[in-house]
């Protein structure tokens, strides 16, 4: 019998899912000799040419990293879909845009002008020039992949079987959903997240927690927390208690808030939201003054409230104004 | 008890009583000018003097100090006491001349003149004779110690401290009240009691706050009651037979466990003093209408004579409804029950006096089972209905030269004209409103006020008596205006519906809870503290977070807080409400 | 066709809702606009809601509740009002001109304040005009081409 076949591919993110991959060790070997590895950028050469030739269902594994952030990933994204019998958003940018969906906050216009003619590196000729999508030159016309004003999660453009969530998938994850599926146990329903539980961050969290009343928000370099208690306790942001469990709470082990990269549990369809309404919940106070001058404590909402999951939220994106 | 003669008559008395209390019981008199029984006697003024026969021995001795002993013969009227007590006489006439009880003592005592002739002789009417009362009612009775006497002989005075005002003095009047001559007067700057809320005039310390209580039993107002000034006093205490009075009685909080509530706080009278041109509070004979119920009541101040200030019956009432209501500046809703209390007062004036009555109304609203009869026979009876609101009470004279009265300045729309009517007295038919403190009660109970600040009901119609809180209900006026019959009716409508609920022994409550799906919490402990009724409890064994359903009332404030999506509220659950305002958008 | 401001209107059941429930008894006259989602509590509202309206299409969300010591359970509101600022601010972040989100205080006596602020809200929203977001555009795209 033919080994089952695999592809990974590398969207718009840092590349540290790919690692991640590799984290698994030794096992890596595992999975070579379980798998026919028919499509990984990253790591061997294969072409797009040699998966589009392929048959349709043909690959049974698709591990999918990274939002669609431009034409090229989404191009690719819509041929694996064709090629795979099961496609996983793989990672916290597959899952919710993750952090290239910051870009989100802001618009094409302004990141091809702060990359290409405002930052003090640039030396810009004729006002600056911008990638062009079609360029013509006497060897005859190149095209370049086109920039999107949005970035979008790996299920806002096809469909997808299932999630595994983190910045990056913890390793022993990975493997685990690649041995549940070498093992060829039965696979879970559709749109299941694996490599996570259905708990929250504060689940794994070894720290104390008492019952929450919070005057003053701190920064990470504003306060020297005390290492057994719960951190949104001691006032700072943790978007633990709206996060789904499942990294072994790495970061507040490590005396820093968690920063919510495996996504909302289940049930919660806005992680930033919902933080908003539960730390809005437990600010210690009833005078509105004093509310605005303990909100104006956070720093940067929307970047901490939807630091990962601003492409996949309610509204996905701001608006220009 | 031991066996005594006075002037020849034999009678048995108490062992330690005084030859003054024993002559009282054989009934003859004594004169005495400084004894009272609030204090110990003093036997300054020694006009009791009688003389005791002991065997041979007769000697004079001051009646009201004088112990008894077995056997004890007295004079009271022999020829010694006759003759010290005409000296003693004629020394006070010869000083105080006019003094209305020097001169009353004198006459009974048939002394015409005086033989000496006092370099002191002062001849006011009402002057200090320096009997000490008020110095011993000050001191031993009242216990405040201000009253003393300075100097002696012809110059000694009664004295406050440095004889000057003093803080001390409390204004209790007791010493205006045991001085035998007026000379002490109390001049009324600020009364410091408690003016009873539905009589006219000030109340003594003890009193009994409404002649219908049940029990009827008095209290002390603690203020103005010398007792908790000084300490001393007690008189209550002193001629209470049963012994009831006890001053270190103490207001108590008793907590009771209930399961229903009925709140019937009633209403407040509109205070018509802001309104300026009724001169409520600054003229005479202007009554509020609980005041003038006050007049009416046969135990009321005045026994129910319907009297002015000055005593004299009125000549004409003027009777005027919808103060404070029916009026946009004040309250925009009817009382009700003005117009057929108003009526009552006219008749009442009718049937007691021979006074003209005007009624000043708005519309007449006689709405009830039997008022509109009411009213035509108060029409029949000759009082006079005058459609307009009164716009000013002025005082004026009755006529070109008459007494002075007061004036009711209207406009009677019947006749389009306006009108100057003089009055002795007037009614104003003041608002009912809500209890000043009924905001305090509503959020204790968390029940609304409807747009006229009264209590709101579940609904106006349907279920008049109950409130948006289960178990809590409303009856009378503190719910809104509304007369004796109405409210006996939601009262009772309210009993029948709390005892339907004990009978049954159990409620029904409303489904809307809050509830934990364990499998999704992780106990992060935002929600513990959301919880007004402390039904969210944190387990620690299993480190997750549960609802006490029976606490809960599903509000739903957790679920909106719960950042896992754990928490979730019956009936209003997430993809409710989702699935709602998709609806809602379409 | 004129523009009409769809806006979302969150009401406690014991305050705002029977406020508003007075205004329809009392025949006041009030803008058509609010479509009224009945919560036991201005408590329950949970700012995902609000973000979900205006991804739905609302020109504008209104919050409505017991004035603040009027809870009818005690202190729900007092959440409420560090919330819906929270909130604003963020919405703002998210581009969205912070009036088209509002907090009133409406008691069960006061169906002619829940007129006004529903004539007043409706004519401020009409004022900003339509709320158009990328999100809207992209459902409409994926409507027209499944």
């Amino acid at each position: 019998m033919a080994k089952p076949k695999l592809a990974l591919y590398w969207a718009a993110s840092c590349g540290g899912c790919e690692i991640a991959v590799l984290d698994i060790h030794e096992k890596i070997l595992d999975v070579a000799a379980a798998f026919d590895i028919v499509f990984w950028p990253c790591a061997m050469d294969f072409k797009y040419q040699d998966v589009r030739a392929m048959e349709d269902k043909s690959i049974d594994l698709c591990l999918f990293n990274g939002s669609i952030r431009n034409s090229e990933a989404a191009e690719i994204a819509h041929m694996l879909r064709a090629k795979s019998k099961v496609v996983v958003a793989f990672g916290s940018c597959a899952l919710e845009g993750g952090i290239p969906g910051l870009a989100n906050l802001t618009t094409k216009e302004d990141i091809l002008r702060v990359v290409y003619k405002d930052t003090p590196s640039t030396v810009t000729q004729n006002g600056g020039v911008y990638p062009q999508t079609h360029s013509k030159m006497k060897e005859g016309s190149i095209e370049i992949p086109e920039l999107w004003e949005t970035v979008k999660s790996l299920d806002q453009v096809i469909d997808v079987e299932y999630y595994v969530p983190g910045c990056p998938p913890q390793p022993e994850q990975i493997w685990a959903v690649i041995e549940h599926v070498i093992s060829g146990r039965p696979l879970p329903p559709k749109g299941s997240i694996l490599g996570a539980t259905d708990k929250t961050c504060c689940d794994e969290c070894p720290r104390d927690r008492k019952e929450k009343k919070i005057k003053q928000f701190y920064r990470p370099f504003e306060i020297q927390t005390d290492p057994n208690e719960c951190l949104l306790d001691q006032g700072m942001v943790c978007m633990g208690p709206a996060t789904r469990s499942g990294c072994g709470a790495l970061c507040t082990k490590a005396n820093m808030p968690c920063r919510g990269c495996y996504g909302p549990p289940p049930h919660i369809v806005d992680q930033g939201a919902k933080m908003v309404s539960a730390l809005a919940s437990v600010i210690d106070s009833t005078e509105p003054e004093e509310i605005e001058r303990i909100l104006d404590q956070i720093a940067d909402p929307m970047g901490t409230f939807y630091r990962f999951s601003l492409a996949h939220s309610i509204l996905r994106r701001v608006e220009k104004v | 008890m031991v066996t005594i003669n006075i002037d020849g008559r034999t009678v048995e008395v108490p062992e330690d009583t005084t030859i003054l209390k024993a002559a009282d019981q054989a009934g003859v008199w004594i004169p005495t000018m400084c004894h009272s029984e609030y204090f110990e006697p003093y036997g300054v003024c020694r006009l009791c003097s009688v003389e005791v026969v002991r065997g041979k021995r007769s000697r004079i001795v001051t009646a009201c100090n004088y112990p008894i002993r077995n056997g004890m013969t007295i004079h009271t009227n022999s020829e010694r006491v006759k003759w010290l007590r005409k000296v003693i006489m004629e020394m006070l006439i010869s000083r105080w001349p006019n003094v209305k009880v020097v001169k009353d003592l004198a006459e009974r005592l048939g002394i015409e003149k005086s033989r000496f002739t006092s370099l002191e002789r002062d001849e006011s009417e009402n002057a200090c004779i320096l009997c000490g009362m008020c110095v011993n009612m000050c001191n031993d009775v009242v216990k405040a110690n201000v009253l003393g006497f300075a100097h002696t002989g012809i110059e000694r005075k009664v004295v406050r401290p440095f004889d000057e005002k003093t803080d001390q003095c409390i204004v209790c009047g007791s010493c205006a009240h045991v001085c035998p001559t007026g000379h002490i007067k109390m001049v009324l700057e600020d009364y410091r009691g408690k003016k009873s809320e539905f009589t006219l005039g000030p109340k003594t310390p003890i009193y009994v706050p409404t002649l219908q209580a049940v029990p009827r039993v008095p209290v002390i107002d603690a203020e103005s009651c010398i007792h908790f000034q000084t300490g001393g006093c007690e008189n209550c205490a002193k001629v209470c037979e049963p012994n009831a009075i006890n001053y270190k009685m103490e207001d108590e909080i008793v907590e009771i466990d209930v399961g229903q509530v009925l709140i019937t706080t009633g209403f407040d009278l509109f205070d018509a003093s802001p309104m300026a041109q009724y001169g409520y509070g600054r003229l005479d004979n202007v009554y509020s209408s609980l005041e003038f119920e006050s007049i009416l009541n046969s135990t009321g101040p005045t026994g129910g004579n319907i009297v002015m200030k000055n005593g004299k019956e009125p000549r004409a009432v003027g009777i005027i409804h919808c103060i404070g209501s029916r009026d946009t500046n004040h309250h925009a809703y009817c009382s009700r029950v003005c117009c057929m209390y108003a009526l009552k007062f006219a008749h009442l004036v009718r049937d007691r006096t021979d006074a003209a009555i005007y009624q000043f109304y708005i519309d007449m609203r006689a709405f009830g089972k039997g008022y509109e009869e009411f009213y035509n026979r108060l029409l029949d009876e000759g009082v006079t209905m005058i459609r307009g609101k009164a716009a000013e009470i002025v005082e004026g004279a009755w006529n070109e030269n008459g007494d002075p009265s007061l004036k009711i300045r209207c406009e009677d729309t019947l006749i389009g004209k306006f009108r100057e009517i003089p009055v002795d007295m007037v009614v104003l038919c003041n608002a009912m409103e809500p209890r000043k403190d009924s905001d305090a009660i509503r959020r204790l109970f968390s029940i609304s006020k409807s747009p006229d600040g009264f209590f709101l009901e579940r609904h106006p119609k349907l279920d008049p008596t109950s409130t948006a809180t289960e178990g809590v209900f409303i009856a009378g006026c503190s719910q809104g205006p509304k007369d004796i019959p109405d409210t006996v009716a939601q009262a009772s409508s309210a009993a029948a519906r709390i005892l339907s609920l004990i009978s049954k022994g159990e409620v029904e409550i409303e489904p809307v809870r809050a509830m934990v799906q364990d499998e999704y919490c992780s106990g992060c402990k935002i929600c513990n503290n959301m919880c007004p009724y402390g039904a969210i409890e944190f387990i620690e064994e299993k480190k997750i977070s549960h609802v006490n359903e029976a606490l809960c009332k599903g509000c739903g404030t957790c679920v909106a807080a719960c950042p896992s999506g754990a928490m979730t509220g019956n009936g209003f659950t997430d993809e409710q409400i989702l699935a709602e305002l998709e609806g809602l958008m379409l | 066709m004129a523009f009409e401001p769809r806006i979302i209107g969150f009401l406690c059941n014991w305050c705002s809702y029977t406020g508003a429930d007075l205004a329809g008894v009392s025949r006041i006259k009030s803008a058509p606009n609010v479509r009224i989602l009945r919560t036991m509590c201005s408590g329950r509202v949970d700012p995902a809601f609000i973000l979900k309206a205006f991804q739905l299409g609302a020109d504008g969300v209104i919050v409505m509740g017991c004035h603040l010591g009027d809870c009818h359970y005690q202190e729900g509101n007092y959440k409420t009002i560090r919330r819906l600022p929270f909130l604003k601010r963020l919405v703002k972040d998210f581009g969205i001109d912070p009036r088209r989100l509002r907090l009133e205080w409406v008691s069960a006596s006061e169906g002619d304040k829940f007129a006004k602020i529903v004539n007043e809200m409706t004519e401020e929203i009409r004022q900003l005009g339509p709320l158009k977001l990328t999100v809207h555009r992209e459902i409409e795209r994926a409507i027209a081409q499944p």
